[in-house]
């Protein structure tokens, strides 16, 4: 069983196990605009819950990407880097940013469920 | 303040337009498609976009006009021929430019197009120069309705003829709707296109038929990767009053019969740099990887030593990579010249380069 969570930052977060799947959601996106350029953590790396651990950038502006929970990171996802404008096309599947072991399931609890996220997406672009 | 909405507000809206506050206007930087998708539109078909914002500047005159402009523009003005335009500065007395701009010949006088968030001051500053002896009239009853690649010729001629006939940087007046429309054959894409001063009522309108006609609104954000890659310069960003046109890398715009005599407004130092050399100078900037350096950033020599700064940077749709232009010291400039960009306090390799990088695509003569 696996659920997908939602941070304020826009970032999903999908835990199965002690790994968590971490990308930024469709409404992110359609913010941004189109996305020319990725930047992810480095494999082997320690991220801190709400610290940067990425970078988006349209052709107007760079954004951070911020982890929602703490852990190392196992893997990232190079398609992204190689092709941004696969984050536009599916953000919240293929288009994810790393993969973290995480440290304490207990961050998770804070974070938002999709009736939440929605909600809060739709206020916060108002 | 409360912004100000051009006469095409309403149809922006009608095309979900995303706005953006611009020089006290609301103006779309985007509409659904997207920037890439619209930059590449008008560089392959034909794009429209909304410079109402812009502002367009009628002086009222005859020879005494042509005599008090060449005080202020380091252009020819008598020479140059009724309905032709010429890109300018407005500069201060240091030479720093107070504005960029395209005057154009009018049997009545000049027209000059000057940006949105600085005509207002420009208006004053020339009222104050020509001593108030000349009709000056800062239209805002007129939009200005760029249209923009490689099909827009063929796109207005099709209701406006005769268009297709008029020659980069000239224009002429045209009928639409029974109404005059002042176009010119211009733009800052780096593409083929024109530019068309009409009566708000109508602007509508016409962007209508052109839209049916199979040009799209583009927006501001596509306006910005177009005139970057075409290696153009964006007021505010590239130009400023701490910047000369000589070290701004234009003084192919200021004419050299005019420089010999050097009366102008800011001529004793745009001599003095044309003799001496300047210090500092606008250069095209590509990094050589995929991270994007954006206005501000720093740039530095080899030897890690700071040499100058980004002023505009992107992504550029039609390089299909990272485009800059910026400031470095003069001895810096030259093209090849290996240096380092700093982003998010790491340093990424680039090279000075040559403008644009995208190639004009400009029709001299008539087709």
């Amino acid at each position: 069983m696996s659920e997908v969570k939602y941070s304020k930052e826009h970032e999903w977060i999908k835990l199965e196990g002690d790994v968590a799947t971490i990308g930024i959601t469709k409404h992110a996106t359609e913010m941004l605009g189109d996305i020319v350029f990725a930047e992810l953590p480095e494999k082997g790396s320690s991220v801190e819950k709400d610290g940067t651990a990425g970078v988006v950038e349209s052709t107007k502006a760079a954004s951070d990407v911020y982890t929602p929970v703490s852990g190392e990171v196992v893997d990232t996802n190079q398609e992204i880097v190689d092709d941004p404008s696969k984050i536009n096309q599916d953000p919240e599947n293929n288009a994810w940013f790393f993969r973290l072991k995480i440290k304490d399931k207990s961050e998770m609890d804070s974070l938002m469920n999709k009736e939440d996220y929605d909600k809060f997406a739709k206020e916060s672009n108002s | 303040m409360e912004t100000k909405k051009t006469s095409l507000y309403q149809l922006h809206q009608d095309c979900n337009a995303k706005f953006v506050e611009f020089a006290g206007y609301q103006m779309p930087i985007q509409y659904s498609e997207g920037i890439l998708e619209e930059h590449k539109f008008t560089r392959n078909h034909s794009g429209i976009f909304d410079v109402s914002h812009m502002g367009q500047l009628f002086i009222f005159g005859g020879d005494e006009l042509i005599k008090d402009l060449e005080k202020i523009f380091p252009l020819d003005l008598k020479n140059l021929k009724i309905n032709h335009s010429k890109y300018s500065f407005l500069m201060d007395k240091g030479a720093g430019i107070q504005d960029d701009l395209i005057i154009t010949k009018i049997n009545e006088g000049f027209l000059i197009i000057l940006n949105a968030a600085c005509k207002v001051n420009d208006f004053k500053i020339l009222k104050g120069l020509l001593n108030e002896k000349y009709k000056m009239v800062l239209d805002e009853n007129r939009s200005l309705i760029a249209i923009q690649g490689p099909k827009s010729s063929q796109i207005l001629n099709e209701f406006v003829d005769g268009v297709k006939n008029l020659n980069f940087m000239s224009g002429n007046w045209f009928m639409f709707e029974n109404q005059k429309v002042y176009i010119t054959r211009s733009g800052y894409t780096g593409e083929d296109g024109f530019e068309i001063s009409i009566p708000n009522e109508f602007a509508y309108k016409l962007t209508r038929e052109l839209i049916n006609r199979g040009s799209k609104l583009v927006g501001l954000g596509a306006r910005d990767t177009l005139r970057l890659e075409a290696g153009l310069c964006l007021y505010g960003n590239d130009l400023d009053k701490d910047k000369t046109p000589v070290e701004a890398n234009l003084k192919w715009a200021i004419s050299k019969e005019r420089i010999t005599k050097g009366d102008f407004i800011g001529s004793d130092i745009i001599i003095k740099q044309l003799n001496n050399g300047v210090t500092k100078i606008r250069v095209g900037i590509k990094p050589e990887g995929k991270v994007i350096a954006r206005e501000k950033t720093k740039i530095f020599n080899q030897l890690d030593i700071h040499i100058g700064e980004i002023t505009s940077g992107t992504f550029g749709p039609s390089v299909n990579g990272p485009v800059a232009m910026g400031y470095v010291e003069n001895k810096f400039s030259k093209k090849n010249t290996k240096v380092f960009l700093e982003v998010r306090g790491k340093k990424y390799p680039a090279s000075v380069c040559s403008l644009p990088f995208y190639k004009k695509s400009y029709v001299k003569g008539a087709v």
